[in-house]
């Protein structure tokens, strides 16, 4: 399932924020969203999913294989939205509740869109834990957030959102909270299971070198416009807008390479 | 003589009903006048402990940190003979002050150095903003332009050695290259020292002159900044740079490290590195390495002048 994003323009209090991006998600693959903060990274992401703030204004066309999502009735959007498109948020320690257990996070929305019982949810828990590779995936299902690491917590955080078996995970910023080694196992565990499950991902980032390991194709974007979409290679290699070259050529290891220091 | 000197320094962190937790245990670290020192780790390591302890924030169990010769104590509540030595923390919209123009916080630190001939909004300028900045609140400010007025308020002080404790984290990725290049030039250009403590590596590596990496409390390796970085001899320095993604458009996986940190309140036996190491050995299970400037026992005799060109180990 694909999912287009065509023209689409948000407004919040009157400021433009996102004025005319496009951008195509396909099973598979994952497409990575470049730029500085501010530049409505985080703002497209929301708007797939329909979480932009209250008052926000938005046209143009968000279609998930075929059914537009921008004009799509509530009740409706709440089936796809958990069900069909996820997302994964950039700090673990605020995106999961505290004082709910894993098992109770994991399987409250599955119930809800899948329908199951309590113990086939439970039971479908204890298998996505094994997925995202939690150790001792049995008893970590009646645990709290905190008594697990950063690293963890991600994990765990990809597995709530996979639990409905969506076609499009939204990422943002999966792993700027995340130390070097363990930002390396979330980013092997995204592309294995981009390629396993097919999904469509959206990631968000201004890491670039994040965007070179795990990213098919690669957009770039800047207030509020795409101003360069392609290949990962040729983007990062042989940048044609003159914004991504200077995002490149900031990057502390460009400035070693020049200065000498 | 060495500006800033760590001596087997143990800072525990005691809290009831739970067990001691060692966060800094046996470190030796030196920062020399005008030298920049990278402070590296993972979070939980121990580092900002480090740094909270030299600013005489956190109290020491055992060890020293002698500054300038003299010893480092706790500070008090209202005596501040540490002027010295001054930080910038992490989070710049948690350190300044909300309700006090910046002009009047920068203006703290030059009443501290005893300095009245220099304006808040020549430290403003210094760092890079405009002078009329000093009549605004923090509130009107980005994060990247409140770490700068964080900076400028340390070095009004007159410091003669700088603190960095993860200041540019909080701050966008555009902005953390040039805030973190803007501390080096500005500690080098008035002869501080400058320890800079950052999980970036990519960063430190930047602007630091010397490296040394922590794990679990302890420094495992130190030295030149373009030597570790070239030819990383500890396992975890090495495990650190490979995890590192390159922007090359290659598509390259980074390596991952398994297994997580270990409890501080109850380190492994022997190497503290060992449950998670590559190239374990039986020494490692059983001997703590202390020696340096590489405590791996891989490296066991090459001593602090070996050649830098030292071949990677095989698998043991």
């Amino acid at each position: 399932m694909t999912l287009d994003i065509t023209g689409l323009k948000v407004s919040i209090g009157g400021k433009e924020v996102l004025r005319g991006v496009d951008l195509t998600l396909q099973e598979g693959r994952v497409h990575g969203l470049a730029g500085e903060s501010g530049s409505g990274k985080t703002m497209t992401g929301l708007a797939v999913l329909g979480l932009l703030p209250h008052g926000s204004r938005t046209s143009g066309s968000i279609t998930l294989g075929g059914r537009e999502l921008l004009t799509m009735p509530p009740a409706e959007l709440n089936k796809v939205r958990g069900g069909e498109v996820a997302m994964v948020f950039q700090d673990p320690a605020t995106s999961l509740h505290p004082m709910l257990t894993i098992g109770r996070q994991l399987t409250e929305h599955m119930r809800h869109h899948l329908g199951l019982g309590k113990r086939e949810a439970r039971a479908r828990a204890v298998e996505l834990l094994g997925k995202v590779r939690i150790p001792g995936a049995e008893e970590a299902v009646g645990r709290y957030p905190h008594q697990f690491s950063g690293g963890m917590r991600q994990r765990i955080a990809i597995a709530v959102a996979l639990a409905c078996s969506p076609r499009v995970l939204i990422a943002d910023e999966p792993t700027t909270a995340l130390d070097v080694t363990v930002q390396a196992g979330v980013l092997r565990l995204l592309r294995g299971l981009c390629d396993e499950l097919g999904l469509a991902v959206l990631l968000v980032t201004h890491d670039l070198g994040v965007m070179s390991a795990v990213a098919d194709e690669v957009s770039v974007m800047k207030d509020g416009l795409v101003v360069e979409t392609g290949p990962r290679g040729r983007v990062l290699r042989e940048p044609s807008h003159p914004y991504t070259r200077s995002l490149l050529d900031s990057l502390p290891d460009a400035q070693i390479d020049e200065g000498g220091r | 003589m060495s500006l800033l000197t760590i001596d087997d320094l143990v800072v525990e962190h005691r809290s009831p009903g739970r067990p001691v937790v060692r966060a800094v245990a046996g470190a030796s670290l030196e920062v020399r006048a005008g030298e920049v020192v990278g402070l590296v780790g993972e979070s939980g390591c121990g580092k900002s402990t480090l740094a909270r302890a030299v600013c005489g924030l956190n109290p020491i169990t055992s060890g020293g940190i002698s500054f300038e010769g003299e010893a480092v104590t706790p500070l008090g509540l209202r005596r501040r003979r540490l002027t010295g030595i001054q930080m910038v923390f992490q989070d710049p919209y948690a350190s300044l002050n909300p309700r006090r123009r910046v002009g009047d916080q920068i203006a703290d630190g030059l009443r501290t150095s005893g300095d009245t001939t220099t304006r808040p909004a020549d430290l403003l300028e210094r760092v890079g903003l405009p002078r009329d900045f000093e009549r605004r609140h923090p509130h009107e400010f980005s994060g990247g332009q409140r770490q700068r007025i964080a900076i400028a308020r340390a070095l009004a002080a007159r410091p003669r050695l700088l603190i960095g404790d993860e200041p540019i984290s909080a701050l966008d990725a555009s902005a953390q290259a040039q805030v973190a290049t803007l501390m080096r030039d500005l500690a080098v250009e008035s002869g501080a020292g400058l320890l800079f403590i950052s999980h970036d590596l990519s960063v430190v590596r930047l602007i630091a002159d010397r490296i040394a990496v922590m794990y679990l409390g302890r420094i495992v390796e130190s030295g030149d900044t373009a030597e570790v970085w070239a030819n990383p001899r500890h396992p975890y320095t090495r495990a650190l740079l490979e995890a590192i993604p390159a922007p090359d458009g290659l598509g390259v996986l980074p390596a991952e490290l398994p297994g997580d940190v270990p409890d501080p309140a109850d380190p492994p036996a022997g190497c503290r590195f060992h449950p998670r190491c590559p190239h374990v050995m039986d020494v490692c299970r059983v001997k703590d390495p202390t020696f340096g400037p590489v405590a791996c026992w891989l490296h066991a005799d090459d001593g602090p002048s070996a050649p830098a060109a030292a071949g990677r180990p095989e698998k043991a």
